[in-house]
């Protein structure tokens, strides 16, 4: 085999579509406290770091009459002024007011208004903001970090969730990026990306259990490693347990053994923060102290490591519940795992390595920076997504799927751990004589009575023809796609009348809202999105006009030169328009063309059907099959 | 809103010999075809049954590894992953692929499920496939025996005692299930998987119970 050194092609002739305008991608691990990028060249992850060497970007973010300030330097602005700096937004996101409720007291940040639908908003330095748009600058200073460090745009990368998010919480990160001017080729869970690191890195086989211990969530997934696919067969978490609520377990013990009131807003965030520091010490130290004050007297309170694991084992002994559901959705024993692998920087803490060790019967693995591990994996998804390659994650959806029927109860349509993408169909009706409309509401969870899941979102169903209760026969469909993301849409069937929504209502963003900030935010989302259109119009016309070249070539007899010379002439109409940039053009040439070609497609439709039907066999078709799998 | 019953529409396999044009550049293609040979297009799902996508034999006793093996095969050259960087229209045909494998994959490695689908295919409206109380006496007089046990369990133990035995019952039904098929006993095989179907709901509950006496045990230790 000889090595290509230059490759020619035609002006104007792309070998593969939009390659140009693609570039590189990298990986995003969007954290609670920190956020981490990295690139992948050749299967190698490298963490971008700045020129100190530092990997970790603080996910937090100082607001003022400029432009924010995001990372070490908002952490530095915390201290000065907290109620201008945002921290842990991830725990936000696509949550409403009442999900903060239970959230409450763990939660630094003053709430605008009283807010009953829709995303929480924050009041932050005089300003309302969303959870979206504060991440969307942790994500744009993430991006520029980038582009310094390549030398060159970023524009595309693959972002990690926590694999117990929600269809809400995945929706806003994904906004999050477009208001960033990030186009997300894949939301990846970051367990599954943990793994494609660890597994790549050790060439790991078999069953492995990732324990995620981040900031602000929790996630622990079992997978199966083969020969470059990493198939997940179980996961299962909580999207509100990490890391934070240890700092917080910390400081209000601490609260408590003084007895005073409670402390300001101000006062609370830096004793939350000398509360981590805290837990840190603890980590390397049998005792430490933690300083603060309230209302002006200043403290300081002794804590040794006994004291914090007592306070924080029942939150651990809860990871371990779901690692054990985890473990017996897959049908798996704990001895069948041959490792587990421990992610987030929450994982240090001693009291969680010992019980988890206690739990699989084994000593966990953590040679990968823990902090660091989940970027690596999401660089190395980008690279295989842009450049090819032979691993392949293979996901499922965390939380079931179901809709509300009478009497609040909810029909279960897409089950926990079911592998995406799936589609799944049900059919409903009518209960009442006449009806023309339909409610469906959209929730998310396992509980069996709607006020225990979460709602996603509700839309409805009008114009059904009015019939007796139970005529109708309205079909809904739910389709998650690889990002997790849901779609559903519903048809009423004897008469065809359609409703199709994206989820997005109960906690997402409104349309409106969206185009706002996207104007606000100066992207060119359209003008890249007409920009790929065309670009992807006339790939495919190219692609026609070459297999028709080729067709003609070999069975150009099989048709009158008058049909031939139809064929010609439109096929010439097409080619002028791919110099132009008019994508209706070339739809409308493309259209031409097919309509000049129908009959020779026909001709030779009908000529191979007739050599099919002398006699093929099935083997001789799966062979077939086979070789073009291969190709 | 009630619902009335899952879609019914069963996939006919097309015959060997049935061809149709590449919707891409109308090339004369196998109707099974995957991929176009001539513009290396990905082609549309179609309607296949469970068995023929993922190219095992239609039999109750699948090859489970063979299954997996498959799956895992298709799904590298036809995950969405592998389409990102192509035309929006081929993603979408992308996805409705990998959709399709993964239903037949969740079909096929599932016995309970792969015995319903199996009765479908034979052309039974199967009493497994439906919420409908069943016809047999024996059957819930055991249901309703065996749910008292698991409520007087009062330890882990127990329950899991009790878990043992209805594994074992489990392995049991699929032997039986085995050789209803291989004898074309429809009418058995829907009895069997309607009592399967109960053991599994039976099992859920199990382990809802086992679960909730261990977190009384811990609410107890503190």
């Amino acid at each position: 085999m000889t090595t290509t050194l230059l490759q020619i092609h035609e002006p104007g002739e792309t070998p593969e579509p939009h390659q140009a305008e693609t570039g590189i991608a990298i990986g995003i691990d969007l954290g609670t406290t920190n956020s981490v990028a990295a690139i992948a060249t050749d299967g190698k992850p490298e963490i971008l770091r700045d020129k100190e060497g530092d990997g970790l970007v603080p996910s937090v973010v100082s607001y003022s009459d400029s432009l924010p300030v995001v990372g070490r330097e908002a952490v530095i602005q915390q201290m000065r002024r907290p109620e201008a700096v945002v921290s842990s937004v991830k725990r936000l996101m696509g949550r409403g007011a009442a999900d903060l409720k239970s959230l409450s007291g763990t939660v630094p940040y003053e709430i605008h208004g009283d807010q009953q639908v829709g995303m929480v908003r924050l009041k932050v330095a005089g300003r309302v903001l969303s959870p979206v748009e504060v991440s969307a600058d942790i994500l744009r200073a993430i991006k520029a970090r980038a582009e310094t460090a390549l030398g060159h745009d970023v524009n595309r990368a693959v972002i990690t969730v926590p694999a117990y998010f929600d269809d809400a919480a995945r929706t806003a990160t994904k906004d999050a990026a477009k208001l960033a001017g990030l186009d997300v080729l894949r939301l990846v869970n970051e367990p599954t990306a943990a793994a494609l690191a660890y597994g790549l890195d050790r060439g790991a086989e078999g069953l492995y259990a990732i324990y995620d211990l981040g900031g602000g969530t929790f996630d622990i997934s079992l997978l199966r490693l083969q020969q470059g696919v990493f198939q997940v067969l179980a996961t299962g978490g909580d999207a509100a347990l990490g890391g934070d609520d240890f700092d917080h377990a910390l400081a209000e013990a601490a609260l408590k053994s003084l007895r005073r009131e409670t402390p300001t807003l101000v006062e609370a965030k830096n004793l939350l923060l000398a509360a981590r520091r805290a837990k840190e010490i603890l980590t390397e130290r049998e005792s430490t102290e933690i300083f603060g004050s309230i209302h002006g007297h200043e403290f300081r309170q002794a804590v040794d490591r006994v004291a914090f694991e007592k306070l924080i084992e029942p939150m651990v002994a809860k990871t371990l519940k779901a690692c054990r559901q985890v473990l017996e959705d897959a049908g798996v024993q704990a001895s069948e795992v041959r490792g587990v692998v421990l992610v987030g920087g929450s994982t240090r803490v001693p009291l969680v390595r010992r019980m988890v060790a206690r739990f699989f019967g084994r000593e966990p693995l953590a040679d990968i920076n823990p902090d660091e591990v989940v970027a690596a994996g999401a660089a190395l998804q980008a690279e295989a997504l842009t450049r090819g390659g032979e691993t392949l994650l293979l996901d499922v959806i965390p939380l079931s799927l179901g809709i509300e029927t009478v009497g609040g109860i909810v029909e279960k349509v897409i089950d926990r751990n079911t592998p995406i993408p799936v589609a799944k169909a049900q059919e409903f009706t009518t209960y009442q004589d006449g009806q023309t409309g339909m409610q469906i509401h959209i929730v998310q969870g396992e509980r069996e009575t709607v006020d225990a899941c979460r709602s996603l979102g509700r839309f409805e169903l009008t114009g059904i023809p009015p019939m007796t209760a139970g005529a109708a026969r309205i079909r809904i469909t739910f389709a998650v796609d690889a990002d997790g993301l849901l779609t559903v849409g519903a048809q009423e069937k004897t008469t065809g009348v359609k409703a199709e929504i994206a989820v997005k209502p109960s906690y997402g963003l409104g349309e409106d809202e969206m185009a706002d900030m996207l104007r606000d935010s100066l992207t060119h989302a359209r003008e890249d999105m007409e920009r790929r259109l065309l670009i992807e119009a006339r790939v495919e016309a190219e692609r026609m006009l070459l297999a028709l070249d080729a067709a003609l070539k070999s069975d150009g007899k099989l048709i009158s030169p008058e049909a031939r010379q139809a064929i010609d002439a439109a096929a010439q109409k097409l080619r002028s328009t791919l110099s132009g940039d008019d994508r209706d053009r070339i739809g409308a040439a493309v259209e031409a063309l097919e309509k000049a070609s129908h009959s020779f497609a026909q001709v030779r439709m009908d000529r191979a059907m007739g050599q099919a039907l002398k006699g093929h066999s099935l083997d001789e078709v799966e062979a077939s099959m086979a070789t073009d799998r291969a190709e | 809103m009630s619902q009335i019953e899952q879609d019914e529409r069963f996939p006919k396999s097309p015959a060997t010999g049935d061809v149709s044009p590449c919707w891409s550049c109308k090339e004369p293609l196998a109707a099974r075809a995957l991929f176009c040979h001539a513009c290396g297009a990905v082609q549309p799902a179609g309607n296949l049954d469970h068995f023929t996508r993922l190219g095992v034999p239609r039999s109750f006793d699948v090859d489970g590894d063979k299954v997996e093996k498959q799956y895992l095969g298709f799904q590298r050259v036809l995950h969405p992953d592998r389409f990102v960087a192509k035309t929006a229209k081929e993603r979408a045909i992308a996805e409705s692929q990998a959709v399709s494998m993964n239903e037949a994959y969740e079909t096929l490695k599932d016995p309970l499920r792969r015995a319903a689908y199996l009765l479908k295919l034979a052309g039974r409206n199967a009493a497994v496939s439906h919420d409908q109380t069943v016809n047999d006496p024996a059957l819930l007089m055991e249901a309703m025996e065996a749910r008292e046990q698991l409520s007087e369990a009062a330890s882990v133990d127990e329950v899991e005692q009790l878990q043992v035995e209805a594994g074992a019952k489990a392995i049991d039904l699929i032997a039986q299930l085995s050789r209803a098929f291989a004898a074309e006993d429809y009418d058995r095989a829907d009895t069997l998987a309607t009592r399967f179907k109960y053991l599994r709901k039976y099992l859920e509950e199990t382990r809802a119970r086992r679960v909730a006496l261990e977190d009384s045990a811990a609410e107890d230790a503190e």
